[in-house]
């Protein structure tokens, strides 16, 4: 008993002072293959957990990165896929930002219970992806991020994405901790605060993010022509 | 049996010790109800007690934190987390200039590396509101808003120039024990960027007027209270990769219950 205390004394010690320098690691860009410990077969690996042929020693569980990954998987300076928050989708699914690289994303921070502004930012966003034509549309996402994680459960999500005929590609819909939102509204330079228990201040700002995460466009306002939006959506993916 | 009971003991008094340790420096700012200058629509915003670091931190704390987390060094920073500013009076990623101070506040660090620097110690940045709430004291009074010397001291200060290379704790302590909310540099906080200006500071551009939601018009319960609403304009004109001169920062943390 004061054994297990002792570990777990040892545990909330550590775990206390442990610092958020968290690099991301994306699992899914990793198979993980099995290798006998000796190599006793040199570089053979195998799928499947088992035993060595040669020395009967239990197979060890390594990690093979895509040599094709690994070109891409390089993050650059200025890349929103930097950060390592985790976020909920409409459906609970939780994603790290760097799951969205390769397409282009057209984001835009709102909250649900807005009556005034997002109505507005919601339309500018459907009607940017309707002037999309189809071939680029396959390559963009459209992502609304929650600036109001308490009221904006995933659940709430998914009946707002229904109701705005929103619930499948290209849109995405995240949330995440207030801390996570609120840095992540410093890096698109968007500001918001709470103004009464229901509703926010916001700035209205549509971003574009090319397939490497970096912030190739933004455009302010609601309601202003989205040419130049547009004209930046299509760049993007003619780099893809 | 007498050997783990000793042990478990001494675990605790190192984790006490630990925890006081982290703590150092830091003072007991007991919360209250007040009325910020710019709020939620200018009403009452409550603050629960926190702990604050005394002084700001410093260009030699910041060089220990840099030395253990390589990925805030110059050289080494994202572009994403600090703009090119970023430890401008540095010379190299462990060395800052020889004309700067190791007592001073350090500066041109981004919101980002500043928030990093408290997570690394187990503390945050604090809030605005608790940065107002601490930098409203004088003195000898919680609240000094009203006062004339309070207001004319801030002004003056904020007319000096080049107070960033003045050293730490030479300014009186206020009456919670904290030094240099004024007087020395401009401090990051926490939600920095939940200030909406609208009018008035952006008025010359027409662009940015549809900008924000029609309800953040400027909420100034105070207009006496010219510093302050410096503060607040400064703050909604600052992005968080930014790295400036007179920017530093400081840490606050929450009131441990357990203990």
């Amino acid at each position: 008993m004061k054994k297990t205390l002792f570990i777990i004394c040892c545990i909330l010690s550590f775990g206390l002072t442990a610092c958020k320098n968290d690099a991301a690691k994306n699992k899914t860009d990793a198979a993980i293959m099995y290798q006998c410990p000796m190599q006793c077969e040199s570089d053979k690996t195998y799928d499947e957990a088992g035993s060595c042929p040669v020395c009967k020693m239990d197979l060890k569980e390594i990690e093979i990165e895509n040599e094709s990954d690994k070109a891409s998987n390089e993050i650059s300076d200025m890349s929103i896929y930097n950060l390592p928050s985790t976020w909920t989708n409409q459906n609970g699914e939780d994603i790290q930002l760097v799951d969205l690289k390769g397409d282009v994303l057209v984001m835009v921070m709102i909250y649900t219970s807005c009556k005034a502004a997002c109505p507005r930012l919601v339309a500018d966003m459907r009607n940017i992806e309707e002037r999309l034509p189809k071939s680029t549309k396959d390559k963009v996402k459209m992502v609304l991020v929650s600036i109001d994680p308490k009221t904006d459960t995933p659940e709430r999500l998914k009946a707002f994405a229904k109701e705005n005929f929103m619930d499948e590609d290209p849109w995405l819909f995240l949330r995440s901790s207030e801390e996570n939102t609120r840095e992540f509204a410093a890096v698109l330079a968007v500001n918001y605060k709470k103004i009464s228990p229901l509703d926010f201040s916001h700035s209205n700002i549509i971003s574009v993010f090319n397939a490497d995460g970096e912030m190739v466009f933004q455009q302010e306002g609601l309601g202003v022509n989205s040419d130049a939006t547009i004209e930046h959506i299509e760049e993007a993916v003619d780099k893809i | 049996m007498c050997t783990k009971t000793f042990r478990l003991t001494l675990v605790f008094i190192a984790m006490q010790m630990f925890s006081y340790g982290q703590s150092e420096g830091m003072v007991h700012i007991k919360g209250a109800r007040y009325i910020p200058l710019y709020g939620r629509d200018s009403t009452v915003v409550e603050v629960k007690d926190f702990k604050l670091d005394a002084y700001p931190v410093t260009n030699a704390d910041y060089k220990e934190f840099v030395k253990k987390y390589p990925k805030w060094q110059k050289s080494k920073v994202k572009g994403l987390f600090a703009d090119a500013n970023y430890l401008r009076n540095w010379k190299s990623d462990l060395e800052y200039k020889d004309t700067e101070n190791p007592k001073s506040p350090v500066t041109y660090v981004s919101w980002f590396a500043a928030k990093a620097y408290c997570e690394c110690q187990g503390k945050r940045l604090p809030t605005m509101d608790e940065w107002e709430y601490a930098a409203m004291a004088d003195e000898n009074t919680k609240d000094a808003r009203i006062k004339k010397s309070y207001n004319e001291q801030i002004l003056a200060w904020y007319e000096a120039s080049r107070s960033n290379e003045n050293e730490i704790g030479q300014n009186p302590k206020n009456y919670w024990g904290v030094y240099d909310l004024h007087g020395l540099v401009w401090e990051w906080t926490s939600d920095f960027n939940s200030v909406l200006l609208s009018g008035e500071s952006r008025k010359d551009n027409d662009k940015d007027n549809n900008l924000f939601c029609g309800s953040a018009a400027l909420g100034a319960t105070d207009l006496m209270n010219y510093a302050a609403f410096m503060r607040y304009a400064f703050r909604g004109s600052i992005k968080a990769n930014y790295a400036i001169k007179n920017l530093g920062f400081r840490c606050a943390k929450d009131i441990d219950n357990t203990q």
